[in-house]
């Protein structure tokens, strides 16, 4: 069990890493995206009941064991968030290639000091 | 529940129905949105002053949302520092409000702006009145988000590499809390604050504890751009639009980052004398690193930007004293610096609109033909350099009394040399940009529209004036309930969880 | 866009807004919901556009109109949220709960999951829509 948290904490730092060293716009935007993902995965993996069934009742049905609820409904919420950021970057990164010219981050450095 | 703490989800609602009102028939009605939003923070002024009265009378005020109990429910919690901060977010959204009104004229698609800004002040609000923390993660998304896209709002070449860098930078932090809050979750198993802060009480300090404070400390200290996460603030607030300059540097950064840090460390985590040794040390290094970069600085709205970072230095190292008086000091400068800050850079933007330029160089002299503008720019660089007897003096000399109170010589004799190189960029500013011999593109230029004027005015008179919420009879009312809320620690949970007092 | 992806897209853009709209309905019965239901509802727009071009989606629902629909489902879920004030606090759900595991139960619920879908659903097509006019803009110029 503790292996598929090791391996969430991994894929944040492999997207955290994305952001801080690539030199790509979109490769930055995609790390986002990465990091963001494991965090969500990692807040359904804290849910985990063993021998659970999802938390969804249906008619003549016994209930025993179920998962926890409440993470799915955060990480819905929290999804959805990451969309609405995902979007704005994409439309800044559209926006910066029409003024600069280039995707690289190295070239749009014209603020300094 | 008294009938009275209705009021509470109001601060949430109104902005947002008028955001999304403006978005639905604010293009094609002229006027509304500028009275929009002129309204809806003229309200959230009159409610908030109403919220003081309220917790001072009852004490901390549970809202139990859908009539459902905390901790199964969500809960909303109106004390003492929730209704004093409420009261700094919704003057200042007030007075900035009243200035974009004049300001954006320049900018096409206003009802844009209005929406955003209503947004904005919507998740402001939202993180104030939050009683479980994942309210306050959703709020805190909202404005941020808001204020990404307000940053930009011009899309010229400077803002957009702005924007995209704070955006960046911004949604790292918001992983990292997220982090925490999913680490806090697993660990008490539930997401109210004041359940939260009983089950770490109950368990005492761990490993997990210490991972989750440094993941909240990053991760709020992002937003409240606290030095080694500062890097995205002198790009962000120069390229933003006068207003959102305003609107960011005097109330957001402190809403979303300082006190969501102070909530969080002293009433859920619990602070450790450890803690507070890391808080201190990281507001005094803000303080130095800030306002050494800003004596530099020869373009105007980067100064202030930086003249930023190092107050917020001043509010982190009072608040991380952990006395009480340290405390009242931190708070009593959140204040006076929004109220300043705020006032500076619309008069930055004041400038920007007569002349059409920020860099310092190239303007001069602008007293004679802008009297609003310098009277009241003169006052708020009084304020922020501290000198006697505007607020920032004694919010100032009580933050140093505290650290000299607690034994840390080192710190209070640090502070007292960052607010000598504060006067002195102050002063730089005021000297080139006001005083001496206007310059050749200064010549034909007028003072600027009179809603502006009457913003920047009322704003200066509060700076003159602060002091005096220090006095007895006041004090009592506004500054010391935030103060005992941070003081009592996690104690507050006991409270909130039986219903408030 | 060839020949098969348009024909296919006709046949099948319809089933796609049906389910979406099967999802949000059943939102308080079993899993879906506002947010599910709204981004499939939104992605069968978008699939018309990628099929047929920009015009054809434009037809169907345009700028004004989406932006329309989007404020209109926030203010309803406001409006609900308030009209619990009537009832004694906000949020409360005051319409009766009904019998269980039926269409008509769990009170205001079914409505906020129209509202949010109605949200969703067409800010999700502005988005897409906001790009494909900036790309426009862009290669214009």
């Amino acid at each position: 069990m503790m292996a598929v948290y090791v391996l969430c904490l991994a894929l944040f730092c492999v997207g955290v890493y994305a952001i801080l060293a690539k030199r790509n716009v979109i490769k930055i935007i995609v790390g986002i995206i990465i990091a963001e993902n494991a965090v969500n995965l990692f807040f359904i993996l804290t849910a985990y009941r063993v021998g659970g069934r999802s938390p969804i009742l249906s008619p003549g049905q016994e209930i025993m064991r179920v998962v926890d609820p409440l993470p799915h409904a955060l990480v819905l919420t929290s999804i959805v968030i990451g969309l609405a950021t995902t979007a704005l970057l994409v439309a800044f990164a559209i926006r910066l290639y029409e003024k600069y010219g280039t995707f690289d981050i190295e070239k749009i450095r014209e603020l300094k000091g | 529940m008294i009938p009275a703490a209705q009021i509470i989800p109001l601060f949430v609602a109104i902005p947002l129905g008028g955001a999304f009102l403006v978005a639905l028939i604010g293009r094609k009605i002229p006027r509304l949105p500028d009275l929009m939003v002129s309204t809806a923070s003229l309200f959230l002024l009159v409610l908030a002053i109403y919220s003081v009265k309220l917790a001072n009378a009852h004490g901390t005020i549970v809202y139990a949302v859908g009539n459902w109990t905390p901790p199964v429910g969500i809960a909303m919690v109106l004390d003492g520092l929730a209704a004093f901060m409420l009261v700094t977010v919704s003057l200042i959204g007030l007075f900035v409000a009243l200035f974009s009104i004049g300001y954006m004229e320049r900018f096409t698609a206003k009802w844009q702006f209005a929406t955003l800004f209503l947004l904005m002040l919507a998740g402001m609000t939202g993180v104030i009145v939050a009683g479980d923390i994942f309210n306050l993660f959703v709020c805190l998304e909202i404005a941020a988000v808001a204020s990404y896209a307000l940053v930009a709002f011009g899309t010229e070449r400077h803002a957009l590499e702005a924007a995209f860098k704070y955006a960046v930078m911004g949604s790292l932090g918001s992983l990292f809390i997220l982090l925490g809050i999913a680490w806090m979750y697993g660990y008490t198993s539930t997401l109210n604050m004041a359940d939260m802060a009983g089950v770490l009480r109950n368990t005492g300090a761990s490993r997990m504890t210490l991972m989750t404070a440094v993941l909240f400390l990053a991760g709020f200290g992002l937003k409240a751009a606290l030095v080694p996460f500062h890097a995205w603030l002198p790009d962000a607030h120069p390229s933003a639009p006068a207003p959102i300059s305003a609107m960011l540097s005097g109330v957001l950064i402190k809403s979303l980052g300082v006190y969501a840090l102070c909530r969080i460390f002293y009433n859920v985590l619990g602070m450790t004398p450890a803690l507070s040794a890391v808080l201190m040390f990281l507001g005094a290094l803000s303080m130095g690193i800030g306002v050494v970069l800003a004596i530099g600085q020869w373009d105007m709205k980067r100064l202030l930007a930086y003249s930023s970072i190092s107050q917020i230095g001043y509010i982190v190292m009072g608040i991380g004293i952990g006395t009480p008086l340290g405390m009242l000091g931190g708070i009593f400068h959140l204040f006076n610096h929004s109220v300043f800050k705020s006032l500076l850079f619309l008069d930055a933007g004041a400038v920007e609109y007569a002349t059409g330029t920020r860099d310092l160089k190239k303007i001069g002299g602008l007293a004679r033909k802008m009297p609003v503008t310098s009277g009241t720019a003169l006052a708020a660089a009084m304020s922020v350099g501290g000198v006697p007897p505007f607020s920032g003096f004694w919010s100032k000399l009580i933050i140093i009394f505290a650290a000299v109170e607690a034994g840390h010589y080192g710190y209070a004799f640090w502070a007292v040399l960052a607010g000598v190189l504060t006067l002195a960029y102050a002063m730089k500013v005021i000297k080139y940009a006001f005083l001496g011999n206007p310059r050749a593109r200064c010549q034909n230029i007028k003072e600027v529209p009179v809603c502006m004027q009457l913003s920047m005015g009322i704003l200066a008179l509060i700076c003159i004036l602060g002091g005096s919420l220090l006095l007895p009879g006041v004090r009592e009312v506004f500054l010391e309930p935030a103060s005992t809320v941070l003081a009592e620690g996690t104690w507050m949970a006991g409270r909130v969880l039986n219903g408030g007092r | 866009m060839s020949l098969i992806v348009k024909t296919v897209t006709r046949l099948t853009v319809g089933l796609i807004l049906l389910y979406g709209v099967y999802i949000v309905s059943q939102g308080h019965l079993s899993s879906g919901g506002g947010f599910a239901g709204g981004v499939m509802i939104a992605l069968s727009f978008v699939h018309m556009m990628l099929a047929f071009g920009k015009e054809t989606a434009f037809k169907k629902l345009s700028e004004a109109k989406a932006l329309f629909f989007e404020s209109l489902g926030v203010l309803i879920f406001l409006g609900i949220a308030l009209l619990g004030l009537v009832g004694g606090v906000f949020f409360l759900n005051f319409l009766p709960p009904g019998e269980a595991f039926r269409l008509f139960s769990g009170g205001t619920i079914p409505f906020s999951n129209i509202a949010i879908s109605l949200n969703v659903g067409a800010g999700l097509f502005t988005v897409f829509l906001a790009i494909v006019l900036l790309n426009n803009d862009s290669e214009r110029k």
